[in-house]
């Protein structure tokens, strides 16, 4: 076939138009489908019996284990943004506000977004290929054949730790990143502990930490469900699994960035009237 | 319902799209019988197993298991039958992140939460014993090889003591020497549990050695069915191939 003829084939209308309804139509299947998967997670994270065990387990698997990658992270947000930010706010004499700054910055916006991402790349990402491959070698078969319920043991269980993990850990970053923001203040115009800390939160209130709460207690559900769903519906064997766990992080970043968007919109109408 | 059959199916079909798996199978399984599957791949041999399991569901016919339609129950009725039916998978389905005692101890702790952590112990000793695998305890299933994974994997199923046991292609991936173990474990599961079985295999080792009673599927139905002499004693020319490709396979 020349490529005219490939080209005249390919992108006659009525080819595109066919193709684009059955993406369109897959695509709110899937949106459906995912629906499904949220409402019955609800359904099912409130009965008993409860996983305690494993709950306690994902805790641990989303939390401690990802407290070094968060720590380094954040101090050197914490550094790096202190560093850029000083020369342009030394230009206008306004160098003191350096703290503030920095502390709107890192507990608006940074910390969570950038915990989010990183849970995302490290948890949602692992969580798709772990319960891909038990997916597609019978392991949740297996566990549904010996009267156990696989949705609330491996699903309920994870999206349940990265939604309160994820807020957590975002607060952690928030705080190591002062601390990094601190410590390079210190070192360039000698401020005290004290005085530094006052001036960062002198611009920080009580809605900036429950918005820091409730935005990255969504992220985290929007990794475990994304991590979860795609896992639990693996399927073509290893190249579901890997599809699982590539598709889990794309979709879980893209979805973070949107919802980013729309609570800081929120935020602001709420504060500001519009 | 026949009298003392533990499994009744009747008029079971199964399609996927527009290809028909299952076109109107009946079956009965008597209590404390091996009953064998055989057929092809692709004959819908495993899609019958795991209709029973109820981990798929048929879109039509009845499928009566312990005087229990399990195409009407709901999730609740349906687990609570399940701890009576053991299911042995084709590649086992160990918890990979599990160590074989935690593998096994998995259903029990479910199931039986009144069981004392001394009762587990025993629990799994016992099974373990009677698998013939007590050494391998703490041992990760990467660590074992094809014919202990079947063993651990029978064991798992063993725990809750089931009344049904339905293997999915048994021997499937082992050697020879391996495959006449796991048949000898059979035959030994239904001694010492009172087992009811259907074993779903292609292997005609596997299915002289274990099979009271075999059936013949081929193109989602049943095509003959009797003992191993009663089935092959014929002229029809899809049983006779599926014997001699079978053995000229094994040879």
């Amino acid at each position: 076939m020349g490529p005219l003829k490939f080209m005249a084939y390919n992108f006659h209308p009525c080819y595109v138009n066919k193709h684009l309804n059955m993406n369109f139509g897959r695509f709110f299947l899937r949106v459906y489908e995912i629906w499904q998967f949220i409402r019955r997670f609800f359904r099912e994270v409130f009965l008993p019996p409860y996983e305690y065990k494993e709950i306690i387990n994902q805790f641990f698997q989303v939390g401690i284990r990802s407290l070094s990658i968060i720590t380094l992270t954040g101090f050197i947000t914490g550094v790096v943004f202190t560093k850029q930010s000083r020369s342009s706010l030394a230009e206008f004499g306004a160098a003191s506000w350096l703290p503030s700054l920095i502390a709107i910055a890192l507990i608006r916006a940074l910390a969570p977004l950038v915990t989010a991402l990183i849970i995302a790349g490290k948890v949602g990402s692992n969580m798709g290929a772990e319960l891909g491959s038990m997916k597609v070698t019978e392991q949740i078969d297996a566990m549904e054949v010996s009267s156990t319920n696989p949705f609330k043991f491996l699903v309920a269980s994870r999206v349940l730790a990265t939604t309160a993990i994820v807020p957590v850990l975002a607060v952690y970053m928030g705080f190591v990143g002062l601390m990094g923001a601190y410590m390079n203040v210190h070192h360039n115009e000698q401020t005290s502990f004290t005085s530094f800390f006052q001036s960062a939160f002198m611009k920080i209130t009580f809605l900036d930490v429950w918005v820091l709460l409730l935005k990255s207690a969504v992220y985290g559900f929007t990794i475990g469900v994304a991590g979860c769903f795609n896992g639990y519906n693996a399927d073509q064997g290893t190249v579901g699994v890997g599809r699982a766990a590539n598709t889990a992080v794309v979709v879980s970043m893209f979805l973070i960035f949107i919802e980013e968007m729309i609570i800081v919109q929120l935020v602001n109408y709420f504060k500001h009237g519009g | 319902m026949e009298a003392n059959a533990v499994i009744s199916i009747r008029g079971l079909k199964k399609a996927f799209g527009s290809m028909h798996v299952l076109k109107g199978v009946d079956l009965d399984v008597y209590h404390g019988e091996n009953l064998v599957v055989l057929g092809r791949s692709g004959s819908g041999k495993s899609v019958l197993i795991k209709i029973m399991a109820g981990l798929l569901k048929p879109d039509a016919g009845t499928v009566s298991i312990l005087d229990r339609d399990i195409t009407r129950l709901d999730t609740k009725e349906l687990q609570a039958l399940r701890t009576r039916i053991g299911f042995s998978f084709q590649n086992s389905a160990l918890y990979d992140g599990m160590n074989v005692r935690a593998n096994l101890e998995f259903p029990l702790v479910r199931n039986k939460r009144h069981l004392s952590h001394s009762q587990i112990d025993a629990a799994i000793a016992k099974v373990l014993d009677d698998v013939g695998l007590s050494h391998t305890l703490y041992q990760m299933p990467s660590e074992l090889s094809g014919g202990q994974r079947k063993r651990i994997g029978i064991a798992r199923t063993l725990i809750l003591q089931p009344e049904i046991m339905l293997y999915d292609e048994p021997t499937a991936g082992l050697d020879p020497v391996t495959s006449v173990e796991i048949n000898d474990l059979i035959n030994e599961v239904q001694e010492r549990y009172h087992t009811s079985s259907v074993i779903i295999t292609h292997d005609l080792t596997c299915a002289k050695a274990t099979g009271d009673r075999l059936v013949m599927l081929s193109e989602g139905q049943f095509l003959r069915q009797g003992t191993f002499e009663e089935v092959f004693d014929t002229d029809d020319p899809k049983v006779k191939n599926f014997y001699n490709y079978n053995f000229i396979a094994g040879s």
